[in-house]
C-alpha cells in the first residue's frame, strides 16, 4: 500500500522528519534516526571550530545519499541573518531545501512572522525550496503558500516544550485551505501528539526534543514512527462520528426471553 | 596580513587563495561553506579568489540541529 507525499518535487514515505539536535553523541544520533524511519533530518549551520577541527562531520554519520538534509536557520532574529545562513547551507552543497526560521523572542521562541515572510520571499526568489517554520496562524500560513513556499509547517506548542497541539481547530484551518503539504513542527511531546497530528490529516510531523530529550531515545524514536503510521492509518481509515449516546455493537434482535 | 576567520584574528600569507585556504585547514572534503566579508562564496569561486587584509571570513560545517 503506497501512502507517498512530496515536497517540492521530492517524493517521500515516512511521515515523520527527525532534527539531530541534543543526542548525546553522532552514535546516538545516527541510531535515533534509523530507529525512527525517517527520510529527512534537520541540521543547523554553525561555525567550524578551526583549532580543533579533527573531530567527526555530522554528515560522516548521516550520509546525504540516504537521507535528504534540511539545513535549519535556527538562531536566526532577522530575516538578513536567516537569508545568509541558506545560502551558506546551499552552498556546503546538500542542494535547495531550508527549513526558514526567524525567530523573534528568545522566551518563547515564536516565530517573527513579518520577518519570516520576508525572508521567504527572497529565498522563493532566489530559488530556494522554502519550509517556513511559521506560528500557527492560518493568515501568515496562506501567505507563505501563496509566495510560492514548498510547504507550510506551523508549530503544535512552543519548540522544545512538548505541550501538544494547542489549537487544533487552527491546523485544520490551515489544512483546509492549504495547497501545499501542512508540516507540525515543533511542540510535540510524545507519541499521542504525534498520532493526534496524523488524524488530523497533516502531511507530516517534524520533532527532534521530544525523541532526543527521553529517557530512552531510541525507544521513543520507535515510538513516533509507529504512532505516526497509526494515526496515519487512522485518518486514512475514516473515523466514526463521535456521538452523546451508545449505539450498541451486538445485534438487538434475537435476544433470549 | 591579519583576517578574523570565525571571530578568531589569524595570520595569513599575502595572496593566499581561499581554496588553499580551505586546504590548509583540513577541510576540503568536508561539506563547509565559506563566506568573506558577508559575501557567500560558491566553490566555483574559491580558487580565482584571494583573500585580502583584513578580510572576515566565515566558515561553517553543519551541526545536528531541529
Amino acid at each position: 500500500m503506497s501512502d507517498q507525499y512530496e515536497i517540492a518535487g521530492r517524493s517521500f514515505t515516512s511521515r515523520l522528519i527527525v532534527g539531530t539536535g541534543k543526542y548525546r553523541d553522532f552514535e546516538q544520533t545516527r541510531e535515533a534516526v534509523e530507529e525512527s524511519g525517517a527520510e529527512m533530518v534537520t541540521v543547523a549551520v554553525r561555525r567550524v571550530n578551526i583549532t580543533d577541527r579533527d573531530k567527526e562531520n555530522l554528515l560522516d554519520t548521516l550520509d546525504p545519499a540516504r537521507y535528504t538534509i534540511l539545513p535549519n536557520t535556527a538562531g536566526c532574529y532577522t530575516a538578513e541573518d536567516a537569508v545568509r545562513t541558506a545560502k551558506l547551507a546551499r552552498e556546503a552543497g546538500v542542494g535547495n531545501l531550508v527549513k526558514l526560521e526567524v525567530i523573534g523572542d528568545e522566551k518563547t521562541l515564536m516565530p517573527d512572522v513579518p520577518a519570516t515572510l520576508d525572508a521567504a520571499a527572497e529565498l522563493v526568489r532566489d530559488g530556494f525550496d522554502v519550509l517556513p517554520y511559521v506560528t500557527d496562524d492560518p493568515v501568515a500560513c496562506l501567505r507563505l503558500q501563496d509566495m510560492g513556499c514548498a510547504a507550510v509547517m506551523p508549530l503544535a506548542a512552543p519548540i522544545g516544550s512538548g505541550l501538544g497541539i494547542r489549537n487544533p481547530y487552527n491546523i485544520r484551518i490551515i489544512l483546509e485551505q492549504s495547497t501545499v503539504p501542512v508540516i507540525v513542527d515543533a511542540g510535540v511531546g510524545t507519541a499521542s501528539d504525534a498520532a493526534r497530528v496524523m488524524e488530523l490529516g497533516c502531511a507530516a510531523v517534524l520533532m527532534n526534543t521530544a525523541i532526543a530529550g527521553a529517557e530512552d531515545p531510541i525507544r521513543m524514536a520507535r515510538a513516533m514512527r509507529l504512532a505516526i503510521q497509526a494515526g496515519r492509518d487512522a485518518y486514512c481509515a475514516g473515523r466514526i462520528g463521535m456521538k452523546l449516546y451508545a449505539t450498541a455493537s451486538s445485534p438487538i434482535t434475537g435476544l433470549i426471553d | 596580513m591579519k583576517v578574523t576567520i570565525n571571530g578568531e584574528e589569524t595570520e595569513l600569507s599575502n595572496g593566499i587563495t581561499v581554496t588553499a585556504l580551505v586546504e590548509s585547514l583540513g577541510l576540503t572534503s568536508k561539506r563547509v561553506a565559506v563566506e568573506i566579508n558577508r559575501d557567500v562564496l560558491s566553490r566555483e569561486r574559491w580558487n580565482e579568489t584571494t583573500v585580502q587584509d583584513s578580510d572576515q571570513i566565515e566558515i561553517v560545517q553543519f551541526v545536528g540541529g531541529g
